[in-house]
């Protein structure tokens, strides 16, 4: 297999998600009872082959730093390589980046050392189990300057997404910006592999041209001239458009064959924390439930996603909650449709609920 | 200026855990799983580095396969260490000779090379068969206080029971006066637990001796320490009030697994200003399903359970199908209970997997013993395996 470097966009898509993005990036916004986002693309590259990665940061990034730490967990601790921060870079004439584009341009410099043929360049506003190193080849069967990974998707909402049209041989020849009346489309996923020179290239080029959007300028342009090729990705694809997409997907996890497909291999990575394991006390009922490990639990719970060190008490009823790191919820507590930022605390006897399209948010530290 | 370490701890795993039967067939004892999460050797790496002892030597010599796997080069306990840090130190061959560890004290002397890099003040001795947490910076500092030789951790025990320790005889100051093995009428119900710590120069001189006198069984309990206390040397115990427990028999394994359950347990591993680390396995969250009853358990990350689990400790990735039931057990990792079976008061090693409507274990307290599968092994569908029994091939049935 050819070599190939990663470069994943930590902070593009936060503001779809402005609830749980306000202190953190979209790649450290906690998923799945233990991972935070970035894990996914993180450990699909990884299991793909890839020892480079860097990462493109803006702002709020020190939760992200914490989680990655020396990237030992996803085994890219590494002399040449591992887990690269690339936080923006400017000097006295330019701002920090506002635009794709322009992040591209700041990491020119780490493009220019690297000796990859390819680069996959991913966000971290989906989850999926994606095989990358399967699309690097057929980037290179196609001969294509550029693969775009699609899902097929119904009635997507959402304020920015591209929508490509390939024909028989994969080719696209159509895509398409934010189109409206849209039923079922194939949805770019933010997933695209591009051979690293050509890359540099375009870079150089929009710069030189002021150009300010990769996806309006360079992909919607020039899709009739450059050889962009659309890989369509089958399996189980969660994209996180909002809060409430957000909480859908959790949800989703509590189906056998979505766990299946996304765990099964058990080759997903995330921050280790060496919490104890999880504790049942005598009168406790938990039922369809995800439960990661350090949790004590007295009450009921039911179809929930309960993440590390979540203390749930005696008398306490929990329904349809995302339950995040280190809440304690007290005692005859009643929580329906709630989700819950890390180290919240709801005290004795409270009553919350939300609904399955508009979910009771509490945000990060909060006690109620 | 030479680099030096002010304490070393000197971990001894190369005990085979003969009395563990099936579940030590191939690894050492230390390396034996348990509380859902852990291996026996967590506890004393863990209780080194929360007590700012960074620099341990692990010697193995029983099975170390697994063991030095499971050490790798330390990092889960934070002892990768640029200078100091974690060490497996197997036996060797020297240029003159090449021998296996014979006792206690001669595994530490064959190792004098590794300690003196290291120029220690003073040396910690442990050993990779107990479940405990113990702050070992605060024995240090009974050692330096006291001026002593030798420290040596102790606990009381009932006193029906010091019959079965190594027991100390001490005076109102904590100086020891006698040491007494296995004693029938014992003095005092002070037992040893196998940690010492040596002021470094002394432990130097007292191995070396030790190593030349050809009647000695080369072992800390029976020659090293009593001719120190032979030869005045200041000898003091520690004592230690907290949990503490050998898991070296069946029945000691699984009652200190069960010790781990409940709102307030006789031993807490989640106490966040002690933690206990651990390589952690690559899993999901456990997964309780539509049908799952569980009550005062312990699940790690990765199990999917759909039957009934009570009284119970569940490593990572076991499952327990629809109408199957686990109660009063220890399931190692991987582990697989299908449906309509039933493990009642057994303990289960890794990747065990236990056919449909099959039977394990008796109930407890039907005056049977815990029963004993071995890893990897399948039991038959509807077969049925007596409490007490201890299995380390597939099983058909009688």
């Amino acid at each position: 297999m050819a070599s190939a470097v990663g470069v994943i966009f930590s902070n593009i898509h936060d503001e779809k998600i402005p609830e749980l993005s306000r202190h953190r990036t979209m790649a450290s916004i906690p998923f799945g009872g233990r991972y935070r986002l970035i894990d996914f693309p993180l450990s699909n590259m990884v299991n793909s082959g890839i020892t480079t990665v860097g990462l493109v940061t803006k702002y709020n990034y020190q939760s992200l730093i914490d989680h990655l730490g020396s990237g030992k967990d996803w085994d890219l601790a590494r002399k040449d390589g591992g887990i690269i921060l690339l936080p923006p870079y400017s000097d006295e004439t330019d701002a920090p980046y506002t635009n794709r584009l322009e992040a591209l341009k700041g990491i020119t410099g780490f493009l220019n050392r690297r000796k990859e043929d390819y680069v996959v360049i991913t966000d971290c506003d989906g989850v999926a189990r994606i095989d990358i190193a399967d699309i690097i080849r057929y980037h290179a069967e196609k001969q294509a300057d550029i693969t775009m990974v699609y899902h097929e998707e119904e009635d997507i909402s959402s304020n920015y997404f591209i929508t490509i049209q390939p024909d028989e041989s994969g080719r696209v020849k159509d895509l398409q910006i934010n189109p409206s009346g849209n039923g079922k489309v194939n949805l770019y996923i933010n997933v695209m592999v591009i051979s690293r020179e050509y890359l540099l290239n375009i870079i150089k080029t929009a710069i030189a041209h002021g150009l300010s959007s990769f996806g309006r300028d360079i992909l919607a342009k020039n899709v009739n001239t450059m050889k962009i090729y659309g890989y369509k990705f089958d399996g189980y694809y969660a994209g996180v458009k909002s809060l409430k997409s957000y909480f859908k997907h959790n949800m989703e996890l509590l189906d056998k064959d979505v766990r299946d497909e996304l765990f099964g291999a058990r080759d997903i990575y995330t921050k280790v924390r060496d919490s104890a394991p999880s504790k049942y006390i005598e009168g406790a009922q938990v039922k369809n439930s995800l439960v990661s490990d350090g949790c004590i639990i007295e009450g009921v719970v039911e179809n929930s996603i309960l993440f590390r060190g979540v203390k749930v008490g005696k008398g306490s009823v929990v329904k349809n909650c995302v339950v995040m790191q280190d809440t304690v919820i007290g005692s005859n507590v009643e929580l329906n449709c709630v989700i819950t930022d890390k180290n919240v605390v709801i005290r004795d006897r409270r009553h919350l609920a939300g609904c399955e399209i508009l979910p009771y948010f509490i945000s990060k530290g909060r006690m109620i | 200026m030479q680099r030096k370490k002010e304490c070393v701890a000197m971990l001894l795993a190369g005990g085979q855990g003969s009395r563990l039967y099936a579940l030590t067939n191939n690894i050492a004892k230390p390396a034996v799983a348990f509380g859902a999460k852990y291996r026996i050797i967590d506890f004393p790496l863990s209780n080194c580095i929360n007590s700012g002892i960074d620099t341990v030597g692990v010697l193995t010599q029983y099975q170390p396969l697994e063991l030095n796997e499971y050490i790798g080069n330390g990092q889960p306990w934070d002892l990768d260490r640029a200078f100091g840090g974690v060490h497996i130190l197997s036996p060797y061959q020297a240029k003159k000779k090449s021998s296996w560890y014979e006792g206690t004290a001669n595994a530490i002397y064959q190792n004098m090379h590794f300690m003196k890099m290291y120029n220690p003040e003073y040396v910690l001795i442990l050993s990779g068969d107990h479940i405990y947490k113990m702050d070992y910076a605060q024995m240090l500092d009974a050692h330096k206080r006291t001026g002593a030789d030798c420290t040596i951790a102790a606990i009381e025990v009932p006193m029906k029971e010091a019959s079965r320790f190594g027991i100390l005889n001490t005076n109102a100051d904590g100086s020891i006066y006698q040491f007494e093995e296995k004693p029938k009428q014992p003095k005092s119900n002070l037992a040893s637990m196998g940690i010492y710590i040596f002021t470094a120069s002394k432990l130097f001189k007292y191995l070396e001796e030790d190593e030349a006198n050809p009647a000695s069984s080369k072992d800390f309990g029976k020659d090293v320490l009593p001719a120190m206390l032979n030869a005045g040397e200041k000898m003091y115990s520690y004592l230690f009030r907290g949990y503490w427990k050998d898991v070296g028999t069946i029945s000691s394994l699984w009652e200190s697994n069960m010790d781990l359950l409940g709102e307030n347990p006789a031993f807490d591993v989640g106490d966040p200003s002690w933690k206990i680390h651990s390589r952690n396995p690559l899993a999901p969250p456990g997964y309780i399903g539509e049908s799952a009853i569980v009550g005062n358990s312990m699940i790690a990350l990765g199990c999917e359970i759909e039957g009934t689990v009570q009284n119970s400790v569940l490593a990572s990735n076991v499952v327990v199908e629809e109408g199957a039931k686990v109660i009063d057990s220890v399931i190692m990792a991987g582990s697989v209970i299908k449906k309509g079976a039933t493990v009642s008061y057994s303990i289960l090693d890794e990747n065990v997997v236990v056919e449909e409507g099959a039977t394990v274990g008796a109930n407890k307290g039907k005056s049977a013993d815990i029963a004993v599968l071995g890893r990897d092994i399948t039991i038959a569908a509807g077969v049925q395996v007596d409490g007490g029994k201890i299995l380390d091939k597939d099983y058909k049935g009688e």
